[in-house]
């Protein structure tokens, strides 16, 4: 379990060091591309990076180019980390993204704009991934999802675990007819080819900017099951952050009967909301980001 | 199917939280009109099952549970995360505990 938390607080530092949306910090990202220089980075000016000091008062919107939208702060067009003209596809990503700049009181606090972070990334592609790469990484997860690994004790965490991952476990199943399976061992189950050919045709479908909005969910919910039930609307953001933080839960007192340490405020709660925040950005860019197809369907029955 | 609240709820949610980042001028933001046009347009008459509307809903959903814990997130991180190291007085009194004042008196150990 602090393995999990240290993971996920190793993210969330390298999501906030790498978000910074100004050509004149750009060195800094390019300079550093992989994860440990971003951490060292972060120790001298961590602060500086993740927060500025606000330089504008009107935040709007317009479309441009090809119909995509662009976003001007004052007069000035937002521009991402790589230096592009910042450009979304649709009005309502536009709007969200907007009312995050718009949001933002007398300093910029960078790791709060989950919306922004991700049409960064979508845009820079900052890893040089194309899409069968990105389907391959957010498959790796399948193997170590965090809810085909079961406890054998204590009993009552066995119980939970099955109780509430059984479900989820079975509608995966039976909506893409595909064996999963769960095991109490380190190993893990044992996946069949046929289930990651099924996942690896079914994520093809997806755009690119559906698919970086995916991954991110995936790596944050640390559960491809789990992911693809957000996405696929079998369950809600707070109920698919719960299912991923089991075992914390588990030891927290709002179930009197099995409480063993208790919630502390500042760590558990802390984090919850961090990964709901980041999970609901996830999905819901999943959602904006393949949503014209949804439009033109509407405008057709009209 | 995931429960979802009432779309009702959603949307007096989602608009509490724009006030909440915005204060009294949020019925001129962008967003405002947005969502508030989303829902109407969303609306439907019949009680059959109707998919986009779901999925509006849904991704209604999201975006309150969205702004809900990036605040929720940031007050936390404002009350304990933001002011760097504390003194002893104020570490015991986060968890509710007081630093002795005077020998012998309550919490004083020899």
């Amino acid at each position: 379990m602090h393995y999990c938390i240290m993971l996920r607080s190793l993210v969330a530092l390298h999501c906030r060091i790498g978000q910074t949306v100004l050509p004149r910090q750009r060195h800094h990202i390019q300079r550093h591309q992989s994860l440990i220089p971003y951490l060292q980075n972060a120790k001298c000016s961590g602060s500086a990076i993740t927060e500025r000091r606000k330089f504008y008062k009107d935040v709007s919107i317009s479309q441009g180019e090809g119909g995509l939208y662009e976003i001007s702060l004052d007069r000035r067009k937002l521009k991402t980390p790589g230096g592009k003209l910042f450009t979304v596809p649709n009005e309502a990503l536009a709007i969200a993204v907007a009312t995050e700049w718009d949001a933002q009181k007398d300093t910029l606090k960078f790791y709060t704009m989950h919306l922004t972070t991700l049409c960064n990334t979508a845009l820079d592609n900052p890893t040089h991934r194309d899409k069968d790469q990105m389907i391959t990484a957010a498959l790796k997860f399948l193997e170590t999802d965090t809810i085909c690994y079961r406890v054998e004790e204590p009993s009552s965490l066995v119980e939970l675990q099955k109780h509430e991952w059984d479900p989820a476990m079975e509608w995966i199943e039976k909506r893409y007819n595909v064996v999963i399976g769960s095991s109490s061992n380190i190993l893990g189950p044992e996946i069949p080819q046929e289930t990651n050919d099924t996942f690896r045709q079914h994520l093809s479908s997806y755009n690119f900017w559906a698919l970086t909005g995916l991954e991110y969910v995936i790596t944050q919910l640390k559960s491809v099951i789990l992911s693809f039930g957000l996405i696929d609307r079998h369950l809600t953001v707070e109920q698919a952050v719960l299912l991923s933080r089991l075992e914390e839960e588990y030891q927290f007192p709002s179930a009197p009967q099995i409480q063993y340490w208790g919630n502390v405020e500042w760590a558990h709660d802390y984090d919850m909301y961090e990964l709901r925040a980041r999970t609901a950005a996830g999905a819901l860019f999943v959602h904006l980001a393949s949503e014209s197809s949804t439009v033109k369907r509407k405008l057709l029955q009209d | 199917m995931a429960s979802l609240n009432s779309p009702l709820r959603v949307c007096r949610g989602i608009l509490k939280e724009l006030r909440a980042l915005r204060g009294p001028e949020y019925k001129q933001t962008m967003a405002y009109n947005y969502v508030l046009d989303q829902f109407r347009k969303n609306q439907v008459t019949g009680e059959r099952y109707c998919r986009a509307q779901q999925e509006a809903l849904h991704a209604s959903h999201s975006y309150l549970c969205l702004l809900s814990s990036t605040r929720q997130h940031m007050a936390l991180h404002n009350l304990y995360h933001v002011k760097g190291e504390r003194s002893r007085e104020q570490v015991a009194g986060m968890v509710g505990l007081r630093l002795p004042t005077q020998p012998g008196g309550k919490g004083w150990e020899k």
